[in-house]
């Protein structure tokens, strides 16, 4: 099995290293982001399903608001900004 | 005193009409009891847009519209959070110069009722409202509007009620109508004054109201905050909102507290048919792309229909019935109940104590409905 690749990537205006191939839930959860989005109460939700029924991981990629991350696969460059962000 | 005492006023149906006409005469000193079929605001209330919006598709709708924004500011503090009035005003645009012309027109019009409104150009409009296209001639803005979310401003009204000792009663089953009283599942209710408030279900008690649902979808999207600052309404609307016949869209999106943009608006007459018409559903969502191509970018999370209680002149039905001792009638509101609600109420409330009624309200009555059928002019 070959080392997997790694591309470099903006969580919240910090910068991290995603392995390549992953989505973005994956990527923020690998980087420690639980809190994706809060909801209308302000309470924080995380992914549930992982395979884009739910809609609880929505996340803003690259400037477009309410992207499901699991839907995501990360790219070199990319900037996501989550509710842990907000706080 | 309990529900079962006698009322001095009766009011069927408890959406937003039905609450307004409770708060207006229980402000009176009258004794009222409300029943709804299902619960407060389960109707067309719940379903619609909450615009509170001077409207001037004719002489009588620009007095009634005027009168009620009006009453609405006056209701302050006594409409609670939850039902999150936004003074956010209304933009008409204008898509050539037209329609350009129109906007001057309704700016006359308006002045002429004493609301005020400014005339957008181009740069303007683009500056109001900046995910419009920008080869939109211009528009009109007028400020005094606002939105509300309806199904609470609902509870804030009978709350209203309440408190001058209105009862309210919801999955009461009210089955005819009858002088001075109420003949409903398993009880027979009496009152001075029975008023059907009944909305688009209001023909069912009272057969000969011309009142037909006209039916309407809406699609919400997720939460964008600051994407729309105003309730934006294209100079067409009235247009398609005149014409009974055919079935029309027109773009009129509207800010909720959220963030999310409510996107409307379309009309058939299909009877009491709920379900989706994708075909309608995609014109109507392309009218609104055409106005603001970024809407597309947007999330849509949700889409559902709902039933407007239309009349064939366009006005809604005020006043006593005559046929019926005791009845009145306070139906037929169309798109615009959640406006015109509370002065029809106050129209109610002023001819059932005997005193003149603040706006000439004689168009209103709903015994027109014979002389239309005896083809008298009207």
């Amino acid at each position: 099995m070959s080392a997997s690749r790694s591309v470099a990537i903006v969580i919240d205006g910090r910068a991290v290293t995603a392995t390549e191939g992953v989505t973005v839930a994956s990527a923020l959860l690998d980087a420690g982001v639980t809190a994706f989005r809060s909801s209308t109460s302000g309470s924080v939700r995380g992914p549930v399903c992982g395979m884009g029924i739910c809609y609880e991981c929505r996340v803003t990629i690259d400037d477009v608001p309410h992207r499901r991350a699991c839907l995501v696969v990360v790219a070199s460059g990319m900037r996501v900004d989550t509710a842990s962000g907000n706080a | 005193m309990s529900a079962r005492d006698r009322a001095d006023a009766i009011v069927v149906g408890a959406g937003i009409v039905g609450a307004a006409c409770a708060a207006a005469l229980a402000r009176d000193g009258l004794r009222v009891t409300v029943l709804d079929k299902v619960f407060a605001s389960a109707g067309t209330t719940s379903v619609g847009m909450g615009h509170v919006v001077v409207m001037d598709d004719s002489p009588e709708q620009l007095a009634l519209t005027t009168y009620s924004s009006r009453l609405w500011g006056e209701l302050g503090s006594q409409l609670h959070a939850r039902s999150e009035v936004d003074r956010c005003g209304t933009v008409w645009v204008a898509e050539d110069e037209t329609q350009l012309d129109a906007v001057r027109a309704k700016q006359e019009s308006y002045r002429a009722v004493g609301v005020t409104s400014s005339v957008l150009n181009r740069r303007e409009l683009q500056e109001a409202e900046p995910h419009l296209r920008r080869d939109l001639v211009g528009g009109l803005l007028v400020p005094g509007d606002s939105v509300v979310y309806p199904p609470c401003a609902t509870l804030d009204l009978l709350q209203v009620a309440r408190e001058h000792g209105a009862v309210v009663r919801e999955g009461v089953d009210v089955r005819e109508l009858v002088a001075n009283g109420v003949r409903c599942d398993g009880e027979m209710l009496r009152a001075d004054v029975v008023i059907n408030a009944a909305g688009a279900a209001a023909p069912a008690l009272t057969p000969r109201l011309p009142i037909l649902p006209r039916k309407g979808h809406l699609a919400i999207t997720d939460r964008y905050p600051g994407f729309l600052r105003h309730q934006i309404v294209e100079l067409g609307y009235l247009t398609s909102a005149h014409v009974m016949t055919t079935e029309s869209v027109a773009f009129n999106v509207q800010p909720r507290s959220t963030g999310q943009v409510l996107i409307g608006s379309s009309r058939e007459l299909v009877g009491w048919n709920a379900g989706f018409n994708h075909a309608i559903l995609r014109q109507m969502l392309a009218r609104a792309a055409h106005f603001m191509p970024m809407l597309s970018d947007l999330s849509i999370i949700r889409c559902w229909t709902g039933f407007r209680p239309a009349t064939p002149d366009k006005l809604p039905l005020i006043g006593r019935w005559e046929p019926i001792p005791g009845l009145w009638i306070a139906a037929g509101h169309e798109g615009l109940g959640i406006t015109t609600s509370v002065g029809s109420a106050q129209i109610i409330a002023d001819q059932v104590a005997g005193r003149p009624t603040a706006i000439d309200a004689s168009s209103f009555s709903p015994m027109r409905v014979f002389a239309a059928a005896a083809g008298a002019p009207t």
